[in-house]
């Protein structure tokens, strides 16, 4: 098998997913049953993902192949060089095993929608729109450089757009696609900074050509202080994709849109996005920039767990638990722990899509309620979906067996090494915090749910166990969620294939200056995957010394925060409305979301809102008024020349034709046509003309 | 008395002017054609006597032959020219011969 293979097999999968946006959307109205074919579509690139993944694990494990073709070039005259922008594909480990991912969500979420979607007046419609998103996260995925990522950046936040305002008809829905992209935008021009002021400094948007110079010494305006701004500019992009504080506020709003598109774009692939950015700009962020992006991560963390624990809709339950989550990657990706950070990517996109197509399943199961105040008792009407849903919650509480244990216990681990290696403590603290929530409100969540007795006996008596290809996926993703695919040792992620052998090991190209103290390259080793800094003997004893401790710790977080929720809303041993009431400030602030929606009205919005207004006033009142002035000028002078030249021009051209004709009358006279009278004027002359010249 | 040059060119101004009288004043086109005439004749007497008191030689003689030779010419022109105005317009009268205006 040859390199070119893999590259062929990768455009393959990018392009099918296009073909089959195209042709379900021009056939959509046409042909009912067009979704089949984009179902299939989908099938046939997730078996192309697996076969790429299995060949790139196995013949390519260590190699990293990339692709690359010029897309235009600049000529520069004056130094007769060429600067070529070129697309083109990196496809290393990471980058398979996220191909994988997106297929596979995507082919289970579009097989889920075939029922869940039955009937909806724009069916093919919405198949189409998964294609396109499914195309542009893939383009995401495989690019090898920023340029493009940056194109199908924007591709998916218009697929994400379109899904959330899938039923456009209801305001609600039509304001979150609205606030979704705009929120998204204002993360997206940080971002184009960034990537603007890469291209200025080095030519180029390939990643390890940027890593190169980098490497040999070159940064931006010759500072480590701008190479840290470039970092975060950068990073502005994934905290508006992936929700981070403080634009999380759209991914909650966004759940207005259908249940499996939640699934698959607003918690398993494309906000993850964001964390995939990090991932892949990791070799130039400096220790402010890390640091930055771990305080980010961690407010993100915290912010929306407290949120989760009193919202009533279980989705918005599960949108603040995405926002937790993604912040619990982007902080670990803050303090280094790139390989937890992007295991537990992809092992929360498991278990959070199973988590998201199971309420999908209670939601279609309830006719479309949404409350959980209302649920209640369908454990017994609805036990796939119940046990399903249990594996999720327990895989995102981090409980042993599961794959969520794996990848937040070495989070965890990575956050109290770190603290003990750069005494930043308060990232150890909050993890564990917010492991406690998570694991309080997910079995709240689960509690209020499908425990205790039924709450609204009508929809209760209606609700009934989900068709097969609703189930299927459900079954699919919690055993994904169980750690036996990830490693053979339920407590030890570091012995795991993907840890030790698929995920790379990251390498810095930062100035040793800018560095951690522990980042810091050992220059008899250079710079290799085998040389980074996990390998360095200081990491890995802080490591080790922080693995049993974190455990235990992470897991009597855990374990408390699932008995807290017992406690409170299956033994009933506190009345909830009383404890609500006693803490009814923290209680509303929590409700009501930090106020954030609030804040960002009373500020942001209004003041947006009165510039525009501001600026129409100025529009309509000077450019107006100066356009206006300076068209009566024009005007007024126009008259002037008009009359200038009806009176004074045309009165001289007149004059004259007035005076010819006037003259002419006069002299017409002598014309008598009479030789004789001739004859008299010339002599008449004669004599007068020898008088003068005598 | 003796003749001199002057009562020549006298008797000749006099020719002249009975002629160019004739000419404007006269109605008929054969009567102006006779003033014509005179003035011709005028200019005859006038070459002649300059040729007598003057040192040109014959000169002036041979000029005057060849006016009345011409003047011989010119009446048959006119002549005939004044025939056809009278067949054209059935007059002479050069008043009512004013075509030239228009």
């Amino acid at each position: 098998m040859h390199e070119s293979t893999i590259v062929n097999l990768s455009l393959f999968i990018l392009f099918l997913p296009l073909l089959g946006f195209v042709i379900t959307l021009l056939l959509g109205r046409k042909v009912k049953s067009i979704y089949i074919f984009e179902n299939s579509i989908i099938i046939l690139s997730f078996f192309s993902s697996v076969y790429l993944l299995y060949s790139k694990l196995t013949n390519f494990r260590t190699t990293k192949i990339t692709a690359e073709i010029e897309w235009f070039s600049f000529k520069n005259f004056i130094t007769e060089t060429n600067l070529s922008v070129n697309l083109g594909f990196m496809i290393d480990n990471i980058t398979a095993i996220m191909l994988f991912v997106v297929a596979l969500i995507s082919m289970l979420v579009h097989l889920y929608s075939i029922e869940y979607m039955k009937g909806d007046e724009r069916y093919n419609r919405y198949f189409a729109y998964l294609g396109i998103f499914t195309f542009s996260m893939n383009g995401i995925v495989l690019t090898n450089n920023i340029l493009m990522m940056y194109i199908f950046w924007e591709l998916v936040g218009l697929s994400s757009y379109l899904l959330i305002g899938f039923w456009f008809e209801k305001k609600s829905a039509a304001d979150a696609s609205k606030k979704a992209f705009i929120v998204n935008r204002i993360g997206d021009l940080g971002m184009f900074a960034g990537i603007l002021i890469l291209f200025f400094i080095y030519n180029t948007f390939t990643f390890d050509k940027i890593f190169a110079s980098i490497n040999s010494g070159v940064l931006p305006f010759n500072s480590d202080f701008w190479l840290t701004i470039t970092g975060i500019l950068l990073f502005c992009g994934a905290i508006g994709k992936s929700a981070q504080f403080p634009l999380h506020v759209w991914l909650p709003d966004a759940m207005e849109g259908p249940t499996p598109v939640s699934a698959l774009i607003h918690a398993a692939t494309m906000v993850a996005a964001g964390v995939y950015l990090v991932v892949r700009i990791f070799g130039l962020l400096t220790a402010d920039a890390m640091l930055f992006i771990g305080v980010v991560g961690m407010i993100s963390a915290f912010i929306p767990a407290t949120i989760a624990l009193t919202q009533n809709d279980i989705k918005k339950v599960l949108a603040y638990s995405t926002v937790s989550q993604l912040g619990y990657m982007i902080m670990a990706l803050g303090v280094g722990a790139y390989q937890f950070a992007f295991f537990h990517l992809v092992t929360h996109a498991f278990f959070k899509a199973a988590l998201f197509l199971g309420s999908g399943s209670v939601i279609h199961a309830m006719h479309h309620e949404q409350d959980i105040r209302n649920m209640g008792g369908l454990k017994k009407k609805m036990p796939l979906t119940y046990w399903t849903f249990v594996i999720s919650s327990l895989a995102i509480s981090g409980i042993p067996l599961t794959s969520g244990f794996l990848s937040k216990d070495g989070i965890i681990a990575s956050t109290l090494a770190f603290g003990n290696l750069t005494g930043h403590i308060l990232f150890p603290i909050f993890s564990l915090i917010v492991a406690f929530l998570t694991a309080f409100y997910m079995f709240r969540l689960v509690i209020l749910t499908f425990h205790g007795e039924p709450r609204n006996h009508h929809k209760f008596e209606h609700a009934h166990e989900s068709p097969f290809l609703m189930v299927m996926p459900l079954i699919l993703l919690a055993g994904l969620s169980i750690f036996i695919w990830y490693s053979p040792n339920p407590i030890n992620s570091e012995q795991g294939w993907v840890l030790s052998k698929w995920i790379e090991k990251p390498v810095l190209f930062t100035p040793q200056n800018s560095r951690y103290d522990f980042m810091k390259t050992d220059y008899n080793k250079g710079i290799s995957v085998e040389h980074s800094y996990l390998e360095s003997d200081t990491y890995k004893e802080a490591m080790h010394k922080a693995h049993y401790p974190a455990m235990i710790l992470s897991e009597v977080a855990a374990i408390l925060g699932i008995l807290f929720a017992f406690l409170l809303y299956h033994w009933k041993k506190v009345n909830t409305d009383l404890l609500a009431d006693r803490l009814r400030f923290l209680y509303n602030f929590s409700l009501n979301k930090w106020y954030f929606d609030e804040l960002y009205q009373k500020t942001f919005v209004s003041f947006t809102i009165g510039l525009s207004k501001f600026l129409a006033w100025f529009d309509a009142k000077i450019i107006d008024g100066i356009v206006n002035a300076s068209a009566l000028i024009t005007k007024e002078f126009s008259f002037f020349i008009g009359n200038f030249d009806k009176y004074v021009i045309d009165g001289i051209v007149n004059f004259t034709a007035y005076f010819n004709g006037f003259a002419g009358l006069l002299v017409r006279r002598i014309q008598t046509g009479k030789v004789q009278s001739y004859l008299a004027l010339v002599i008449f002359s004669i004599v007068i003309l020898l008088f003068i010249f005598k | 008395m003796t003749v001199g040059l002057t009562h020549f060119l006298v008797v000749s101004s006099l020719l002249f002017s009975m002629g160019l009288y004739a000419i404007i004043t006269r109605k008929n086109a054969i009567l102006v054609l006779m003033g014509v005439e005179l003035i011709l004749n005028s200019a005859n007497i006038n070459f002649v006597a300059f040729s007598r008191f003057g040192n040109f030689g014959y000169s002036g003689h041979l000029v005057a032959l060849f006016v009345i030779v011409l003047a011989a010419a010119e009446a048959a022109i006119a002549l005939a020219i004044v025939l056809n105005i009278y067949k054209n317009l059935s007059t002479v009268n050069v008043d009512e011969i004013d075509n030239l205006r228009d």
